[in-house]
């Protein structure tokens, strides 16, 4: 096929994706530099007429300023972090052993299994949050059968709390942990952990030196697809996490949508992608890795 | 062994009039700094079987490839029938390719992927009915046209694609290692078979393989190819008989290899001196080489007699009575049933192959350790200088 | 260790599908329970249909889901085309100009907040209003262009990746047999892959259906998919009809995903049989 014809095949995609997903993010960037206005839309333009014959270019840092000096803004953005990464921690202490014993199960049991983990990532995600709620609450499933078992007399707090907003990010992450990492376990050969103890290992020093280290693509895929996205994570903060959990999705959200404050909105937007596209080529380098593995 | 029409039984390679069908000319293909296909130069007759013969890396695929047209000679012409066909794209040439793989189409069933070709040339659909069920017959798969690739057993898929390749009468079959994934007995069955079909349509085959038995079995001529070269092209008993090098001595069958310097060279015989050998060689043909240059005698195990008492030796010419003789101790034996291997260690150190067919059922078989003398006929080693 | 099963994973499996599977089937209980407030079983009167009726007549959410339908069915067949295109190009050839560039753009969505894209999209519909007129305000359209933004992502990588197990030599031996390129794809690539380009218009579809984030920011007025719904609900507290809407949700895609499972198990079945 000419050259001429692989350009064309992938022209439409690429022309589509400059468009809606490049674009957007440098009209993102022009607006983070605008003025908050009472208008339609909430802010000035970047550049204007002054006069007859003169264009002025309004840049304004203050609201990049304001997001620096304001505490708020500051402890967003680390919470999300920290929140970010313990869940990943947590998602790979639970989904590692999970990855691994379907890796390890026969065929036929490993199809069922597979179809297990992946049934709950086709349900909608906000459904399973709110399942949540309906077990965290004060007269929720959870406290009512604690109290049932005699086990508790008063029903604990644990919605709008940073420990229902940690569950919730595990759960609703879980999958998208477990399916890269067993992607990478299946192609493992078992053989190596045979011959490993036929030369004297213990089983867990076999899983330490050898399919912790091969698996690494696989459990930093996983932790990259639950770290990045969850320290943007907006729907769970918000129905989980109470007016206490500072995320700077929530943030955004708020910023945006409550306050109209576009400008600061993209300002955030702006600071989060920074922040988050180191991550992402690192994501982009393993997968590259893992590719040129298995060809 | 190959017996591919009266056309070629003419031997057309040797007649300078005669007018190739498929030429290669002077074609190499780069890949970067990497040389695949290193400046060949081939000339393919009509209604001949051609094996490219050579170890994996040799560059074979990547020659077949570019007849088949799915790579471009980055320098040089491919001519088929007359026409330069070096920059045309796969589905505008008069070629067909078997793949390794066999490339079935999974969702078509056996006729579909049989008519495939005729149908993208537009044929008529009465004539692609008749010509599929016709060429099925010819490949023995009958009843077979409406079952699906996975369906069909490692044989029959092979036939489908060949029936596929041969449907639309190509100028040039190309066949990629067509009997690599069958097992011994169906490879041999289907060798034939393969001779058998080649004859009655006279098409030219182009085979590429790395299997030596193969190539003996099918090829009218064969080219043996080594590092993106053809380092010998002729018929399968040139190629064995007379190599022109070690490396094509060795490729082809086992031979025992002897390094040695000349000692007397005349136009009627050579005498070897060969160290490796404890002894001397006498040939009874002239080679040209210069004087005291190093040389190799190739003798091949089945022209070697072995006998436990002293053996007269046959010296014709001039001859000594201690040419082509030597003893040594047996120092492992093969049985193969029809015939074993026996593996002679020399006073010199160098292991001799011998082989030898087991014609009795009996025979008072000679055992490990046991002394024998080793001896052959002046006429049986090549010698090549290089 | 093949037939020593681990105690220790056996227990990690257990706990693990059980922390999975709980709360979906505390949902699936509770939408049978007669209390209003859900979580607290009314023995007296449950198990009972009667909020299975009562969503049947919400004429709210009912409006919200046949958005959505719609939204999620052109998303999904235009993440199609673009996914399946980028795909093949990305996986068939291996050098062209701005391939590392859609590589980027294609797995970029992947891991992004969808704040983040949610926002830019809005910003970029707004401005496209303000230069030249369209789109004239939010709704549909806008909600199905960034639908579509993210949802061929996920199609590029699951045409790509069986684009990299398809065997070359089909589409050699069709070009060999005279067929020109562009009819190879459509008579022997696509109708080979197409179990993959059906799972990805799946996955299109259920993220579509699903998304909350991207739809609020580039809808408009009256044009409320069944998540937004959902969330200004689910954002007061439980709500019965929610509990039927889930049971309704995770009946309909364990049937789905059962049934897609099987055929692609006898799919596979067939493609491995073949050389």
């Amino acid at each position: 096929m000419g050259i001429s014809g692989r350009g064309l095949v992938v022209a439409l995609p690429y022309l589509w994706l400059v468009l809606f997903f490049v674009v957007p993010f440098v009209i993102v960037l022009k607006i983070s530099f605008s003025d908050v206005d009472l208008a339609i839309p909430p802010y000035k333009p970047l550049i204007d007429w002054v006069g007859q014959n003169a264009l002025a270019i309004r840049i304004n840092f203050n609201n990049y300023a304001f997001l620096f000096t304001d505490s708020l803004y500051i402890s967003a953005f680390l919470n999300s972090i920290k929140v970010a990464f313990i869940s990943t921690i947590l998602c790979l202490l639970i989904g590692y052993p999970i990855a691994y014993g379907i890796a390890r199960s026969t065929p036929t049991t490993r199809n069922i299994l597979l179809l297990l983990v992946v049934l709950p990532f086709w349900t909608s995600l906000l459904l399973r949050v709110y399942a949540w709620i309906g077990l965290l609450k004060a007269n929720g499933v959870i406290n009512n059968v604690l109290i049932w078992l005699g086990v508790i007399h008063e029903p604990i707090t644990m919605l709008y709390t940073p420990f229902a907003m940690y569950v919730g990010i595990v759960y609703s992450y879980l999958p998208f942990l477990i399916l890269p990492l067993y992607a990478n376990l299946e192609k493992m050969d078992w053989q190596l952990l045979e011959a490993a103890e036929d030369l004297g290992c213990r089983p867990w020093q076999a899983f330490y030196k050898i399919t912790l280290p091969l698996s690494r693509n696989g459990v930093l895929a996983g932790s990259m697809l639950v770290f990045i996205p969850a320290v943007g994570e907006f729907v769970i903060p918000a129905l989980l996490g109470g007016p206490n959990a500072l995320m700077i999705g929530r943030v955004l959200w708020d910023e945006f949508f409550s306050n109209r404050a576009w400008p600061v909105a993209s300002a955030v937007a702006i600071l989060l992608l920074i922040l988050l596209v180191p991550f992402m080529m690192w994501y982009q380098s393993v997968q590259a890795r893992e590719s040129a593995g298995t060809r | 062994m190959a017996n591919s029409g009266e056309a070629v039984k003419a031997a057309p390679w040797r007649d300078p009039s005669a007018r190739p069908y498929v030429e290669i000319e002077r074609v190499t293909k780069s890949f970067g700094d990497f040389k695949a296909v290193d400046d060949v130069s081939l000339k393919i007759y009509k209604g001949e079987i051609f094996c490219l013969l050579g170890a994996s890396g040799c560059g074979k695929t990547t020659l077949l490839r570019m007849l088949g047209g799915f790579e471009t000679p980055t320098s040089g012409r491919i001519l088929i029938d007359g026409e330069d066909m070096t920059g045309v794209p796969p589905y505008e040439r008069p070629v067909n390719m078997m793949f390794q793989s066999y490339a079935l189409f999974p969702h078509m069933n056996v006729e579909q992927n049989v008519a495939f070709g005729l149908k993208q040339d537009g044929v008529p659909k009465a004539q692609i009915v008749e010509r599929v069920a016709t060429m099925l017959e010819l490949v023995k798969l009958g009843g077979f046209g409406k079952r699906k690739p996975h369906q069909l057993s490692g044989g029959q898929k092979q036939r489908v694609a060949l029936a596929r390749s041969l449907v639309k009468r190509p100028k040039l079959l190309l066949l990629d290692e067509p009997l690599g994934a069958l097992d011994k007995k169906l490879r041999e069955h289907t060798q034939f078979e393969l001779i058998g079909l080649q004859d009655k349509l006279g098409v030219t085959f182009l085979v590429v393989t790395h299997d030596q038995e193969e190539a003996m079995t099918l090829a009218s001529r064969i080219g043996v190819m080594d590092h993106g070269e053809i380092v010998q092209a002729g018929t399968p008993s040139e190629i064995y008989e007379f190599p022109s090098s070690k490396f094509v001595a060795d490729f082809v069958g086992s031979v025992n290899i002897f390094e040695g310097k000349l000692l007397e060279d005349e136009p009627e015989y050579v005498r070897i001196g060969s160290e490796e050998l404890g002894g001397t060689l006498y040939v009874s043909h002239g080679i040209s080489a210069a004087p005291e240059a190093v040389v190799w005698a190739a003798v091949r195990p089945e022209k070697i007699f072995m006998s436990t008492s002293q053996p007269e030796v046959d010296t014709g010419g001039s001859g000594q009575a201690t040419d082509n003789l030597v003893r040594g101790i047996v120092q492992d034996i093969a049985y193969l049933g029809d015939l074993s291997i026996y593996l002679v260690k020399l006073p010199t150190g160098k292991v001799v192959r011998v082989t030898q067919p087991n014609t009795s059922r009996h025979a008072e078989s000679i055992t490990w350790d046991q002394q024998v003398y080793l001896t052959w006929d002046s006429s049986s080693p090549v010698v090549v200088t290089r | 260790m093949n037939h020593r099963r681990s105690f220790f994973i056996l227990t990690c499996l257990a706990f693990g599908f059980a922390f999975l599977y709980v709360p979906i089937l505390s949902m699936v209980v509770f939408s049978f329970n007669a209390s209003k407030l859900v979580t607290v079983w009314d023995s007296a009167n449950s198990p009972t249909l009667k909020w299975y009726a009562a969503l049947l007549h919400n004429e709210e959410i009912l409006d919200a889901a046949w958005i959505s339908l719609k939204v999620a069915v052109m998303n999904a067949s235009g993440a199609v085309i673009l996914g399946t295109l980028a795909g093949f190009g990305l996986a068939r050839f291996s050098q062209f100009r701005g391939r590392f560039t859609l590589n980027a753009m294609t797995t970029a969505p992947l891991v992004m907040p969808e704040v983040i894209t949610g926002l830019s999209l809005l910003l970029l519909f707004v401005a496209l209003e303000q230069g030249i007129g369209w789109p004239a305000g939010r709704g549909i359209t806008t909600m199905t262009i960034g639908h579509m933004t993210f949802s061929m992502a996920y199609v590029t990588v699951v045409v790509q990746s069986r684009m990299a197990t398809f065997d070359t030599a089909l589409e050699e031996a069709a070009m060999d047999l005279g067929c020109r390129p562009v009819k190879v794809f459509f008579l022997i690539t696509l109708p080979i892959i197409f179990p993959a380009i059906l799972s990805g218009w799946l996955l299109a579809f259920t993220l579509s259906w699903d998304d909350l984030v991207i739809s609020s920011f580039t809808s408009g007025p009256g044009s409320s998919t069944l998540p937004m719904v959902v969330f200004s609900k689910v954002r007061l507290g439980v709500s019965p009809e929610i509990n039927v809407l889930a049971t309704i949700t995770i009946a309909v895609v364990t049937m789905m995903i059962v049934g897609v499972s099987l055929w692609m198990a006898r799919a596979e079945k067939i493609g491995k049989a073949v050389a």
